[in-house]
């Protein structure tokens, strides 16, 4: 039909380095993400683990000032963008087409784009680490620290061009599987049959896509005034620093629950199988899921609640956000009643939800108190928040994605992670955890300011740090279990049955791991929970495999474009020259891309 | 297993009760506590704060207890089956008004609270201008025509109000038993006002909390809050102009230090002491760098981290980003005296500073 | 060709995309368009956008209202011949569609120009990037509409080719060319908006 040009891939290629770099397939983009998201999460760990050991007694010296403001940043830059954000994208990116009863994605190509678009962003933010010049301003960035005149180096040019490259990535994730979602599903799967986890991700897709481009234009406007001497946030030139924190945050807070809700569809789907009956108030969990996204574009400026806000603002911006509260509050209710009069089955993964479940609730909690602007003045940027944030996005976010983990992992990879290491993980990290993070409660009601690489003696502040650096080894500690755990599991016999768990979701119907083309015969859909409709009413499904699977072949172009993008980012950290090059690369590999074959 | 898991729960469940209470004893003495208020401004949010408190308290175990309940209950036993129900919707309406009346509950008083914490100072305020800079508080009285650093002394029981600005990048102005934080933002001027309810020896401890660089943890300050009589007499002391040097180290020091040119620096520009500081009665009038004047009456040096004493001048002359990362000739911060200066002189200049009472 | 499956909907997924893609572009105008706004009082140093007097000296303003208002319409036309591209390509009207497609582009290439013109004769005038708020602010909104404008024209000269090469209207090339046509009127609404804004408004 065309010439394709000569980097077309010609033959399949099931394995080999080759089928990763060209697979538009989206459970090995699944695990991709999953790989780069533990091993970003590790490191930004392990940078975690180094700030706690600088803390552990006043006037800590392991580490210099610069050093430690540098750790900071880039252990949240790296959780949020290239840890919590990835391992959900790993779910999401396994989870959803089977969930919908789809052969992949709607876009397989633009799929692997922008896992690739991720991982150059990832790559290149991280690399700031090698040319010793990470960011050093916080992940929030407040303008103008982050003006040349202040923040000299290039440091603050990886962070804007990183998370540029980042937000391509996750924008056109994000439009993919909102198609997907709307029109990928299989037959009889209608909108309120759809799994909660599925709900979820549809809601963190448009946040991510009505968020995103408002950080671009912000990281846009930082990177003209370093580099082309603007002055949109710079007050000496008529600029206002405050209009890069309502960018920021206009963007950051719908970011939050991006990196929450995915866990809570996990625990949506966990919850249901362990405790053998299905989820309560399905619709309540699903209007509360849709309710909390479309506040959580109205209550931006409780960041900024110290910053000189008018009393009319405060009072509004407190207002929605303790309004978050309530359906917050319902979610919490309806997963407490979906374990009433259940059988509920204690392992790995059903621990871990548990653990969210009771974690979450402290974040919650602590969150609706500082909703209120006059504790927030006492509480804002005090280790107070830090406790807040970690019991949402540790007790919350990661504890959901590890239950995730233990649940699934049979399915994504035939085998099962080892139950008693995954306990003995469960209560490292739920009491690691907590000694880490509670006591960060005391230290801010105590006074002490966040961000700080050392503090005074004799301010009443070294008991609780201390207690919190050994919470955090701990933490490490099960980390390494949990690696462990995953090579044993890599190293056995796959043995695991299509549905282990008697779970109700359409994953669970394919084989464990599923074929290629995810089913043999695309299922139809009789009831929100079909696994359970076919147990209850006796019904076995067809395995006889469809004739005709077509299945997208494999494509170098969306590396190809990712490829151009990084150059082009460097470019933006060099000399524009580069970036016109890759500017190039992008055009020649749209064109391949548009003419290749896919049928 | 299960029993033991539940052992587990309930163990770590009490510990952390424990802990929560053991905890609450120690806030109330320690020295930078947010629960231990001392002005009016203070005790609004504490009111609103000790409320919200106890309700947080209160959900958080009864959650607790109902997580901890339902995993014990409807624990997998054999022989009992699940029982299969989907919702109810009574129960869906409880439970959504249940949180509306807890937050309905905490935002009454909330919304009270905002604008009398935003409110305008009463007219009999005393004026008190604060610029953050990196990284040091330089505080102004402009009706009593005082200009210091990084410590300031306040009367009992009169509002102060304070204008809020910075000439570099965002901070923030915190004294946590005095009130609550608000930011300094460049090009924009913040207010704040307290009245001070109890006069003590010992400073209320003030520090930046929005993050502002390098040394965004050595920016502290101190307010003292005095009886009238004694800060009368304070104001007294601030508004005399500099006292000549007595000793004759100090002569030494002081005709080195109001040297206009003391020496060339690296890019070529002619620095002394008197480029950025100001010690009034004298020819130093820098406006860059912390008054001088009074120097030797602050309990602190290098922003509220170090003792005001000899040592801690000379080694903060000779080299201040060993005490301060990040201070910086280059970046228009303190030079390294070490670098222009003998040990001897430096001294000398210590000497003279120490007189500066 | 098309990557999509099946559709339950009935919408194409491509169309689909772009719909949503373009609520997410809104929202990247709308963050321009915010920023352009709250400098547009806080303009301290020449040259001002219209005319002004400060401390008694005249400064001649920037915004040529009438030359604008021109390419605005210029701006309007091509989206009128997109629509009529469109209905070429759905009533298999392929000379029809390949004649409006050419104005289409051919308006968008002018309008581009017009941008040139008018960045260059702000240069010339002393506005620059970095000179004040309004050259700030202007210049990366409506520069940033330029790249859309011109990425459109690309992509419009891209499905021209692809008609010469085929010399027949499948019916992906109709499809393709109604999508298309959403980006580049959306594209030219974002126009309308910001032209009220920069020019029609009072400062």
């Amino acid at each position: 039909m065309t010439t394709a040009l000569p980097l077309a891939v010609k033959e399949e290629t099931n394995s080999g380095i080759w089928s990763w770099l060209t697979t538009v397939d989206h459970k090995k983009i699944g695990t991709m993400y999953g790989v780069s998201g533990v091993v970003f999460f590790i490191i930004a760990g392990f940078e975690a683990l180094l700030i706690r050991t600088q803390l552990a007694v006043p006037n800590g010296t392991i580490i210099d000032a610069d050093t430690y403001n540098q750790l900071f940043t880039m252990h949240a830059l790296m959780m949020i963008f290239l840890g919590v954000m990835p391992m959900g994208a790993a779910f999401f990116n396994w989870l959803v087409p089977l969930m919908i009863g789809a052969r992949d994605v709607a876009f397989p190509r633009l799929n692997a784009f922008s896992f690739w678009t991720f991982l150059s962003g990832a790559l290149l933010l991280t690399s700031s680490w090698i040319f010793g010049d990470a960011p050093d301003v916080g992940w929030f960035a407040y303008a103008p620290l982050t003006e040349k005149a202040y923040t000299v180096g290039q440091a603050m040019d990886f962070y804007a061009v990183g998370l540029l490259l980042l937000g391509v990535a996750s924008t056109v994730a994000s439009l993919n599987f909102v198609v997907t979602i709307i029109n990928m599903r299989a037959p009889g799967m209608s909108w309120f049959r759809m799994p909660v986890f599925v709900w979820m991700i549809f809601v963190v897709a448009w946040l991510l896509i009505l968020s995103l481009p408002v950080l671009t234009i912000g990281l846009v406007q930082i990177y003209f005034d370093r580099n082309f001497d603007t002055n949109f946030f710079n007050p000496m030139g008529g600029g206002d620093p405050l209009l890069w924190q309502h960018l920021f945050w206009i963007f950051g807070h719908p970011e939050v629950y991006v990196l929450i809700l995915p866990s809570m569809g996990i625990v949506s789907e966990v919850l249901p199988t362990f405790s053998r009956k299905p989820i309560f108030g399905y619709s309540a969990i699903v209007f509360a899921g849709l309710s909390i996204a479309v506040l959580g574009f109205a209550v931006w400026s409780h960041h900024m609640f110290t910053t000189g806000l008018g009393p009319v603002p405060s009072i509004v911006f407190s207002a929605s956000t303790m309004a978050i509260g309530v359906p917050t509050g319902v979610k919490i209710f309806n997963w407490l009643a979906t374990m009433w009069g259940g059988s509920i089955r204690f392992n790995s993964a059903s621990m871990f939800s548990i653990g969210f479940l009771a974690l979450f609730t402290i974040g919650g909690i602590s969150g609706v108190m500082h909703a209120s602007p006059p504790i927030d003045t006492q509480q804002q940027d005090t280790y107070f928040i830090v406790a807040h944030i970690h019991y949402v996005l540790f007790g919350g976010a990661v504890f959901g994605i590890f239950s995730g983990f233990y649940y699934w992992w049979p399915k994504f990879f035939g085998r099962f992670l080892d139950e008693k290491l995954g306990q003995i993980h469960f209560w490292l990290f739920f009491i690691g955890m907590n000694l880490t993070f509670f006591p960060m409660h005391f230290l801010g009601v105590q006074g002490m300011p966040r961000r700080i690489y050392r503090y005074d003696a004799d301010l009443g502040w070294e008991t609780w740090n201390i207690v919190a650096t050994l919470g955090s080894y701990l933490l490490g500690v099960g980390m390494l279990v949990f690696l462990y755990a995953v090579w044993k599991a890599y190293k056995s016999e796959p043995d695991a049955p299509d549905n282990p768990w008697d779970a109700p979701t359409l994953e669970w119907a394919t084989s464990s791991p599923p074929p290629e083309h995810d089913f043999d015969v695309v299922p139809v859909v009789e009831a929100r929970d079909p696994l359970w409709y076919d147990r209850d009413n006796n019904i076995t499904r067809e395995k006889t495999k469809d004739e005709h699977i077509h299945l997208p072949p494999p494509s170098y172009y969306p590396l190809l474009i990712s490829i151009g993008l990084l150059v082009g980012g460097i470019g933006m950290l060099t000399t524009l020259m580069i970036s016109a090059l890759g500017v190039l690369l992008v055009f020649y590999a749209i064109w391949g891309w548009v003419l290749e074959p896919t049928s | 297993m299960l029993s033991i898991m539940k052992r587990k729960t309930v163990f770590s469940f009490s510990a952390i009760i424990g802990i929560f209470l053991s905890a609450c004893s120690s806030w109330q003495t320690d020295p930078q506590t947010t629960v231990n208020p001392k002005s009016d401004m203070a005790y609004l949010i504490q009111d609103v704060y000790v409320l919200v408190s106890w309700l947080a308290l209160i959900v958080f175990v009864v959650i607790m207890f109902a997580i901890v309940y339902i995993s014990w209950k409807f624990r997998e036993r054999p022989g009992v089956e699940a029982q299969q129900f989907h919702g109810d919707t009574r129960l869906e309406i409880i439970w959504t008004l249940i949180p509306i009346l807890i937050v309905v509950t905490i935002f009454i008083p909330t919304a009270n609270a905002i604008p009398k914490m935003k409110s305008d100072p009463p007219a009999n305020a005393l004026q008190i201008d604060v610029v953050g800079k990196q990284w040091w508080f330089e505080f102004k009285y402009p009706e009593l025509n005082i200009t210091t650093a990084n410590e300031i002394h306040i009367p009992v029981n009169t509002p102060v109000a304070f204008n809020l600005e910075s000439t570099d990048v965002i901070h923030a102005f915190w004294i946590p038993q005095l009130g609550g934080k608000v930011d300094m933002v460049p090009g924009h001027s913040n207010k704040m006002w307290f009245t001070p309810t109890e006069a003590r020896k010992e400073a209320y401890l003030g520090q930046c909390t929005e993050f502002c660089g390098t040394s965004h943890a050595n920016m502290l300050f101190r307010v003292f809050v005095d009886e009238q009589d004694d800060f009368n007499q304070w104001v007294n002391d601030q508004q005399s102009v500099a006292i000549p040097a007595q000793s004759e180290l100090a002569k030494q020091g002081e005709a080195l230090l109001l040297n206009n040119v003391a020496f060339i620096s690296e890019n070529g520009s002619a620095v002394g002491c008197v480029t950025c500081h100001k010690i009034e009665g004298t020819t130093a009038m820098g406006m860059l760098a912390p008054n001088l004047t009074h120097i030797a009456s602050r309990s602190t040096i290098a922003a509220g981290v170090f003792e005001n004493n000899k040592e801690n001048l000379i080694k903060w002359i000779s080299n201040p980003s060993k005490m301060k990362p990040g201070v910086s000739e280059r970046t228009g911060g303190m030079p390294m005296y070490e670098n222009y200066l003998s040990e001897e002189q430096i001294e000398s200049i210590v000497a003279y500073l120490m007189e500066l009472q | 060709m098309s990557e999509q499956a099946h559709s339950v909907t009935g919408i194409d997924s491509r169309k689909l995309l772009m719909w949503i893609f373009l609520a997410s572009d809104c929202l990247f105008f709308g963050a321009l368009i915010s920023t352009y706004m709250i400098f547009k009082g806080n303009i301290n140093n020449p040259p001002y956008p219209t005319d002004r007097i400060v401390n008694g000296e005249f400064f001649h303003g920037l915004l040529n209202i009438p030359l604008t208002s021109a390419s605005t319409f210029v701006l309007l036309m091509s989206s009128v011949a997109m629509v009529l591209a469109v209905y070429g390509a759905q009533n298999n009207n392929l000379k029809m569609m390949k004649g409006w497609l050419i104005s289409t582009i051919g308006l968008g290439i002018f309008f581009l120009l017009f941008q040139v013109y008018e960045f260059r004769h702000f240069l010339h005038e002393g506005l620059g990037i970095s000179t004040n708020q309004f050259g700030a602010s202007f210049y990366l909104m409506t520069g940033f509409h330029g790249v859309h404008v011109g990425i459109g024209v690309i992509i419009l000269i891209s499905l021209l080719f692809g008609t010469f090469r085929r010399n027949s209207l499948g019916p992906d090339t109709g499809f393709h060319i109604e999508t298309a046509g959403l980006y580049w009127h959306f594209v030219d609404i974002v126009w309308i908006v910001i032209f009220t804004l920069v020019y029609l408004m009072p400062y």
